[in-house]
């Protein structure tokens, strides 16, 4: 089996999900994005491990989606209050840290 | 060889027997004296000025009783040590706290508590008005047992004790009148001018201990011979920069006149009879090391003969009673300079001056104070005149004072001040000439400005009679702050032109002069004064008593060689020259009325000689401002260049990290872009490293 | 005796403790009161202790230490818990035992402290916040505790952290109690003294390697490491000891290192400008004696012109500015400057007797320090500013604080008969005979020193009554300010008294229990200007054993250097 194209799927999915996250606004979507990243290297893991016979890839990205899932509950619950406060969902509006 | 010689010269010293093993009690009396009014304070008020005299008188006593027994000794046996305890030591330095008994420091207490004694007790009338009188009598005493520290220490480090103490009781006794700005500048610069003599006679030490190991008399100066002419040198004029400073000889002569601002007792203790003939003591007392250094013996007599002729010359041109006598002493103690730098031929010479001077010039500064007493405060000759009417017993010890000075015929001056000129017309053609010269012309410009102080005092028309008494210039912003120096600068000429004391004597009636012959307890020290200034010379000089006295601490008197001009003939000359100063004094301010304004427009000598000789201005000119310059300039580079720098760099990493701050935008996806270039890069350089 | 050494080392950092704690506890004044009685106590112990250790330290003893103690501390490295003092460590003890009982009593129990309600017009003078002076005493024991050890430390390592640690209360007392500037000050004292802890840090790691690969078993061990001295070459103890040399020339401020003396002695509390510049930075001083010299011979030598060079430009640039400077607490701290230049040059002249003066000279330096900054402090107190400005004519008004001031200006300009003068003498006289050009200028350098004591002394305690803190800005400053324009001499009498009465009430001459604080002072100042000889009795042996670890001979023999 070849890995190219799992592998090519998964740089374009990898790509597609960064660019997302640079240039939207949205949170829910820059959210989104993030999870298209997460599920790109999931892929790329899952490939490996297949073409290496072990199970470590597969343990990996499994653990992947749990931290995965653990941080949409955070992030969601967060981007709901930012939403609650200021009635935005934009990530340039919530900029208090700076500086 | 030379230290054979030199050795041979010394008597042995002995130990301190009898009524001397307890010589201390000279010094403990009037130090414990000071110190029970320092600390009683308010309350030894009432009491203050009995225990004052007290102690001092007690001193006196213990000396004559000192002094009895050592006549008693054959002149051999003359020369004894006392050693107290071990100052301090380390390694191979030990410093004896010990007292020296000759007839040199014998004479010197004999002197200091003598006059010390007389003047106390002028001082209990003379005070009598001031409400810190206790407080003058704990700082006199305190003088006093300085004075006795320095004179009869037996070691250079006790010399120095004594030698930097006196210099603290006169700081405090010049700035007495703590509220007179220029009292205080005139204590600061007396202090100052002494401390740069003192630094001399430190370095001095310093070589004597580098040399020899030690810095007691009696091993300094019997292996005096071990050093080199060059090392003796250095040492000998080192020791004459600090008898200059104490001394107020040349260059450091500007000190004493304004020393003047401190009570008159004061002037006439410590500035005219004792502390200031300290240097002349210093070289006496070092005679071993100055007779091996004939180039330092040469300038000591260069240093005697410039200030007795710079002291006279500007003592002619000054109206202010107390500032003439100052310059007076000035140069009679250039005289006394001048003599001890001859050697053995002068040593005598100078000591029976300088007692004489002690003497008559004390006398003369108490009559000035009596005088002052009786006239508001007032120190203006210009506005006395025909006072002997008034003050008669003052005219009366002032004259004998004055005409012991002057070196009328068989009073005190006559002999002590011949024996000078007489020594210093020996040695080589030039040398004869110029000091002998030197000496000559002294001694008739004292007689032309002593005679004008008596005429302008105590003769002509009571000019005081039209006017009103004056009082200082009272203003708080008369000093500036920003300008340290300023009180120095043209200080003469201020305090010339009339400065009368807030805090000094003030009973006098709200309007005009009521001239009055003082109490009796301030006239009865001057009688004695006067009688000592008439009748010093004789005894000393005659059959030199003195030079027999002291010849186990200062050597045998030389005979002069080779004078220029016959010795038999000087008393002759110095007579007619005394003669033609007082004549020209009586034909300029004798017979010719005295304007009570002092003339602006006089010649350039004048001028020169009011200014001091431009003395202060060129301290001014040369010390005081290049130093408050490099100050300044000190100051800026501390705060701007060294504190600056470490401002500076602490400024450089904040400025630098705020900067890196600006990058935190607080734009998510700007965190995300610089993340992924990093990665990026990370991976880049990952690649690059493994690939090939 | 070396039981008794771990005692003096606990008994204030219990103190410290205990006052702490009862500040804590007492919450508000009550406490802070007993904590202040419990600290006076618990320094006055600490006094009585080394005053025992004192009588049981013998001058003539074979050893380098006295009471040594040895205990392991952290065993991997090989550092110790090790004890020990010789004449130098145990004189500096004494005076921090002499001094701390003397702060505390003076911020405690007198008028002019900071803590005093009395004190000064409108807060000036006064601790921030209304600070009771219970947490100022608990700092200050916590510090002679660390001192203490500090200066009874045989193991290198020991020391280092002693060294730092010193700095966390002292950071505290300029930080919570000083003036207007404090944090400023005291993070500038904090970061130089850290900087230069540093660089010490890396040459004692650096003499540690060292000593692992020459005596096959790296050390901390003083002994072991002044033995290891005489293996190192000269090119390996140069870089060593510049890492020591710099901490020190910090701590006992050699120009240009020295600017932050000044602020930290400006913005610091009296006491702890006492204990500041009277001992704390004696450590830089006795560092020089007890490390740089004996650990580094060679390079002692070889380096000696670098550091007689800064010391004696210090006298100078010290004196030259104390004289230039508005503020009377800098002034003080500009003087210190210029002293410890002459300590500077006495220890890198290489004589007995300059080595011992310097010596002397760190605890006469500490004991005219203290009188000064405490002279300084009731002044200022009664004034509310510490401006030279601010006053004129206080000898006047207040005679015996006037008197007090002179002393204590005397013996800063070492005059004969008060305790400076012999330690700068020996220095002096010490140093001539191998650094003559040196010591000629440091000798000008007591012109100077005349010149701004008594300058100072010119314009704040003579002439006229003047200054804003003099006159205060009531009616009797008016009076007074109209005296410039009056010419009728009865007329200026009245307006005179009436402002110097009304300027006296103001003032008020010292107390009887500022008195108190000050006479052991003044007592000590004369008992050692005319009998230095015990104290001196005590150094000399370790002198004598620093001269000999270097390795030079004393220039002058009993009769003289030889010809």
């Amino acid at each position: 089996m070849s890995p190219t194209n799992y592998l090519l799927l998964s740089a374009v999915l990898f790509a597609i999900g960064t660019v997302g996250v640079l240039v939207r606004r949205n949170a829910i979507v820059v959210f989104m994005c993030v999870e298209l990243m997460l599920n790109a290297v999931n892929l790329s893991l899952v490939t490996f491990a297949r073409l290496n016979g072990s199970l470590d890839g597969q343990v990996m990205a499994f653990f992947v989606m749990v931290v995965a899932a653990a941080e949409v509950v955070v992030g969601l619950s967060i981007i709901m209050s930012i939403f609650r406060a200021r009635r935005t969902a934009s990530v340039d509006d919530a900029n208090l840290l700076k500086y | 060889m030379l230290a054979l010689l030199a050795a041979d010269q010394l008597p042995p010293v002995g130990p301190a027997t009898g009524a001397a093993s307890a010589a201390w009690v000279l010094v403990a009396l009037p130090a414990l004296g000071a110190l029970v009014l320092f600390l009683g304070g308010t309350r030894t008020d009432r009491f203050g000025h009995v225990v004052g005299v007290a102690t001092v008188l007690g001193s006196f006593v213990y000396g004559v009783v000192l002094f009895v027994q050592a006549l008693a000794l054959p002149g051999e046996e003359r020369v004894r040590d006392l050693p107290l305890y071990e100052w301090f030591g380390s390694g191979s330095l030990s410093v004896e706290f010990g007292l020296r008994l000759d007839p040199l420091s014998l004479t010197f207490v004999l002197l200091i508590t003598g006059v010390g004694s007389l003047i106390h007790i002028y001082s209990v009338g003379y005070m009598s008005h001031d409400e810190h009188r206790r407080k003058f009598f704990a700082m006199l005493n305190l003088f006093v047992a300085s004075m006795l520290i320095l004179v009869l220490g037996n070691g250079f480090l006790t010399l120095y004790l004594g030698w930097e103490g006196v210099g603290l009781a006169s700081y405090l006794l010049i700035g007495f009148y703590v509220a007179r700005p220029l009292a205080a500048s005139a204590a600061k610069k007396a202090f100052l001018m002494n401390r740069v003599g003192d630094v001399g006679l430190a370095l001095a030490i310093f070589i004597l201990f580098q040399q020899l190991g030690t810095t007691q008399y009696t091993e300094v100066f019997a292996r005096a011979g071990e050093m080199s002419t060059g090392t003796l040198t250095a040492v000998t004029l080192l020791l004459l920069l600090g008898a200059c400073g104490k001394s107020g000889q040349f260059p450091l002569q500007a000190w004493l006149p304004d020393a003047m601002e401190g009570p008159t007792p004061v002037s006439a203790l410590i500035h005219a009879a004792t502390m200031v003939t300290a240097g002349v003591y210093l070289v006496a007392r070092t005679h071993p090391l100055y007779d091996l250094a004939p180039t330092g013996q040469l300038a000591v007599t260069i240093v005697g003969a410039v200030t007795l002729l710079i002291g006279a010359i500007v003592g002619c041109a000054y109206d202010d009673i107390k500032k003439v006598l100052a310059y007076s002493t000035v140069s009679q103690i250039g005289y006394m300079m001048l003599a001890v730098g001859l050697g053995p031929i002068g040593y005598a010479a100078g000591l029976a001056h300088l007692l004489a001077h002690g003497f008559f010039k004390a006398g003369l500064f108490l009559g000035a104070g009596s005088v002052m007493h009786g006239m508001a405060d007032e120190t203006d000759m210009r506005r006395f005149g025909g006072l002997w009417r008034h003050l008669p017993i003052t005219f009366g010890t002032f004259t004998l004072g004055y005409l012991a000075l002057i070196g009328f015929p068989f009073l005190s001056g006559f002999y002590s001040k011949d024996a000078i000129i007489e020594a210093s017309l020996g040695g080589s053609l030039t040398r004869g000439w110029l000091l002998g010269g030197a000496a000559l012309l002294g001694a008739g410009l004292t007689a032309f400005y002593m005679t004008r102080l008596m005429l302008m005092t105590f003769f002509g028309a009571e000019r005081w009679r039209e006017l009103t008494p004056r009082r200082a210039p009272w203003d708080p912003q008369a000093e500036s702050e920003a300008r340290p120096q300023a009180p120095e600068a043209g200080h003469g000429t201020r305090s010339d032109q009339g400065s009368t004391p807030i805090g000094e004597l003030d009973h006098s009636a709200p309007h005009g002069y009521h001239p009055h012959e003082s109490p009796s307890v301030m006239t009865v020290p001057m009688i004695l004064l006067a009688v000592g200034s008439a009748g010093a010379g004789a005894f000393l000089v005659i059959g030199e008593r003195l030079g027999g006295w002291l010849e186990p601490a200062v050597g045998p008197v030389g005979e002069v060689s080779d004078a220029v001009i016959p010795t038999g003939l000087v008393p002759g000359i110095a007579s007619v020259l005394m003669v033609l100063g007082a004549g020209i004094a009586y034909l300029s301010v004798g017979r010719k009325p005295v304007p009570v304004e002092r003339p602006a427009r006089v010649s350039w000598p004048v001028r020169a000689a009011r200014a001091d000789l431009y003395a202060n201005a060129i301290n001014e000119g040369l010390v005081a401002r290049p130093g408050l310059w490099l100050s300044r300039a000190l100051v800026y580079l501390d705060n701007r260049g060294v504190d600056g720098a470490v401002n500076g760099t602490a400024a450089l990493l904040g400025g630098a990290s705020g900067r890196a701050r600006r990058t935190q935008t607080g734009f998510v996806r700007s965190y995300a872009l610089t993340m992924l270039g990093g990665s990026l890069v990370l991976v880049a350089a990952l690649l690059a490293v493994t690939l090939p | 005796m070396s039981a008794l050494l771990l005692v003096i080392i606990l008994v204030p950092l219990v103190g410290a403790a205990v006052c702490g704690a009862l500040v804590r506890a007492g919450a508000g004044p009550k406490g802070d009161t007993t904590a202040k009685t419990v600290g006076f106590v618990v320094s006055l112990v600490e006094l009585v202790l080394v005053a025992v250790v004192w009588a049981m330290f013998v001058p003539a003893a074979p050893t380098r230490f006295q009471g040594e103690l040895s205990v392991a501390w952290i065993p991997a490295f090989g550092t110790r818990f090790a004890l020990g003092i010789d004449g130098i460590a145990l004189v500096m003890i004494a005076l921090l035992a002499v001094l701390v009982p003397i702060v505390i009593a003076y911020t405690s129990f007198t008028r002019s402290s900071e803590a005093s309600a009395a004190t000064g017009r409108g807060g000036t003078g006064r601790f921030p916040d209304g600070r009771g002076a219970g947490g100022f005493v608990a700092l200050m024991l916590s510090l002679q505790g660390i001192l203490v050890a500090l200066f009874a430390a045989t193991d290198v390592f020991l020391f280092y952290v002693l060294f730092e640690v010193m700095l966390v209360p002292m950071y505290f007392i300029i930080g919570r109690f000083g003036g207007a500037r404090r944090q400023y000050a005291a993070v500038k004292f904090f970061l130089y003294s850290f900087l230069g802890g540093l660089l010490m840090l890396g040459s004692i790691i650096g003499i540690y390697v060292a000593s692992g690969t020459r005596l096959g078993q790296a050390s901390f061990d003083w002994t072991t490491l002044q033995h290891l001295a005489a293996q190192l070459p000269l090119s390996t103890q140069i870089p060593l000891f510049l890492g020591f040399f710099a901490a020190f020339a910090i701590k006992a401020p050699l120009v240009p290192l020295h600017t932050w003396l000044p602020d930290a002695g400006a913005e610091a509390p009296i006491g702890g400008g006492v204990i500041l510049v009277g001992v704390l930075d004696k450590v830089g001083v006795f560092g020089f004696l007890r490390y740089c010299l004996p650990l580094f011979p060679l390079a002692s030598q070889s380096l000696a012109p670098l550091a007689l060079v800064l010391s004696v430009i210090g006298v100078i640039y010290g004196a030259l500015l104390a004289a230039m400077q508005t503020d009377m607490k800098r002034f003080v701290s500009y003087t210190s400057i210029a002293h410890f230049g002459f300590i500077g040059l006495g220890i890198f002249a290489f004589s007995q007797q300059a080595l011992a003066g310097s010596s002397l000279y760190m605890v006469n330096h500490g004991i005219s320090t203290a009188m000064l900054f405490l002279v300084v402090g009731m002044l200022a107190a009664r004034g509310g500013s510490s401006r030279i400005a601010d006053y004129g004519g206080v000898g006047r008004i207040a005679p015996v604080l006037s008197g007090l001031f002179l002393v204590a200006g005397l013996t800063t300009l070492s005059l004969p008969g008060t305790n400076s003068f012999v330690s700068e003498f020996l220095v002096l006289l010490g140093a001539w005979p191998r650094e003559p050009v040196y010591t000629v200028i440091a000798t000008v350098g007591m012109i100077f020193a005349a010149l701004y004591v008594l300058w100072v002394f010119q314009r704040t305690m003579t002439r006229p009554l003047r200054g804003e803190a003099v006159l205060g800005g009531g009616p009797g400053a008016a009076s007074a300010a109209a005296l410039g324009g009056v010419s009728d001499g009865g007329l200026r009498d009245m307006l005179e008294d009436d402002a110097s009465a009304r300027a006296r009430a103001r003032f008020g001459d010292l107390t009887g229990r500022e008195i108190g604080v000050l006479a052991p002072l003044v007592l000590l100042i004369f008992l050692l200007g005319f009998f230095p000889q015990p104290v001196l009795d005590i150094v000399n042996p370790a002198v004598s054993a620093t001269m000999s670890e270097v390795g030079v001979a004393d220039p002058v023999g009993p009769n003289g250097v030889a010809r």
